[in-house]
């Protein structure tokens, strides 16, 4: 909380004044790591960049450090939700500004952050999630069960949160203060894009989605198999439902 | 066929297993992941019992005639089973994992004390 927005219309604060970090999460990554951080450094020089390894048996703390960048190793795997909230605790306890969340699996381009970022920078929204299915351009190529999960959850979050929401499984992200805050406090488990979607709009901050193209995995596995994408769309669809009968959306200081 | 009191009695306690897990997620106290199985018992549990041709015929399926009810308790303890399986599961780990953490205060500690000796 205490995140108070600027009052007016000011001119909208250059990208160079603000405090801004770049997330990366990765788990046994060293080979794609090392890439992105060069595209995030190319990108912007001024955007610290805090690696959080999720328990790798690799050498991906190792080369991110080497980079030069802030590495966050957690002690065993905590699955993406719990590394990539680690993330954003560092972010908000440091006292970003801004932060994107960029994969280290390579998929994100860096290149496009530019796209993400702009909304944030105008205050029109406090989060702005990159959209693989938001425009025609860059097909996204998938297997078919996984598209149909992303279109069908997309569809019930949309219906939910009253704005056609593309692709709740983003991960590839801008957010503001006042949005690193939320996600510093609460996040999901699991699978958590989807359930932070609607939780974003149950504390009434502003979402938007910008059209991105993504690449092909760098490398690294997908963490969504095949039999697994029906467990976690049960459990995705029912935290959702429950989420949505809670009455203190906001949970206290340290309850968790 | 299964007494209509069993039936009735069987499908709210049921019932009220669904009903007492969802409230459990919704105040936070319990994860999704492991309420999964829960719901499913209940609404197992619930499925049986209020469909009593249902119950009759996977009886005789099993070849209990005396007492069909007698399915309800098994397919109970089944999924029970199941539950505190998984949950053993679920506790190796934690302590496997609450080891990983108390190695590793342990050895920060030891950094912040003697920060000259590394």
């Amino acid at each position: 909380m205490g995140v108070e927005r600027p009052a007016g219309r000011a001119a909208p604060p250059a990208l160079a004044e603000l405090r801004r970090v770049a997330i990366v999460p990765a788990l046994n990554e060293e080979h794609t790591v090392p890439h992105v951080i060069d595209e995030l450094r190319a990108f912007d020089p001024g955007l610290d960049v805090v690696v959080v390894d999720d328990g790798s048996t690799d050498g991906t703390a190792a080369v991110a450090a080497a980079k030069g960048a802030h590495v966050l190793r957690l002690p065993f795997n905590l699955g993406i939700g719990g590394a990539v909230q680690t993330g954003f605790r560092f972010a908000f306890e440091q006292g970003y500004d801004l932060a994107v969340r960029v994969d280290g699996d390579g998929q994100h381009d860096p290149g496009q952050l530019s796209r993400i970022l702009e909304p944030v920078l105008r205050d029109e929204a406090d989060i702005v999630v990159g959209s693989r299915f938001a425009a025609a351009e860059g097909g996204y190529r998938s297997t078919r069960s996984r598209r149909l999960g992303i279109r069908v959850l997309a569809a019930v979050v949309s219906r939910i949160v009253g704005q056609r929401v593309t692709d709740t499984t983003s991960g590839f992200q801008a957010l503001n203060r006042r949005g690193i805050a939320l996600f510093a406090r609460d996040y999901p488990h699991d699978y958590p894009e989807v359930e932070a979607t609607v939780m974003v709009f149950r504390h009434r901050l502003r979402l938007q989605e910008v059209p991105v193209s993504m690449r092909e995995r760098g490398g690294g596995n997908s963490s969504i198999t095949a039999l697994r994408s029906i467990y976690y769309m049960v459990k995705v669809l029912l935290a959702i439902f429950v989420g949505l009968f809670r009455r203190n959306v906001v949970p206290q200081e340290g309850s968790e | 066929m299964t007494p209509l009191a069993v039936s009735i009695a069987g499908a709210l306690a049921s019932f009220a297993l669904v009903v007492v897990v969802l409230e459990l997620i919704r105040s936070r106290r319990l994860r999704e992941r492991y309420a999964l199985l829960w719901l499913v018992t209940g609404l197992v549990l619930t499925a049986l019992s209020a469909w009593r041709e249902g119950l009759n015929t996977i009886a005789s399926w099993l070849g209990v005639r005396s007492y069909p009810p007698a399915v309800l308790f098994a397919v109970g303890i089944l999924f029970i089973l199941a539950v505190l399986l998984h949950y053993s599961t679920v506790i190796s780990r934690l302590s496997d994992q609450n080891v990983v953490l108390a190695q590793k205060l342990a050895l920060l500690e030891q950094r912040l004390r003697e920060p000259t000796r590394t």
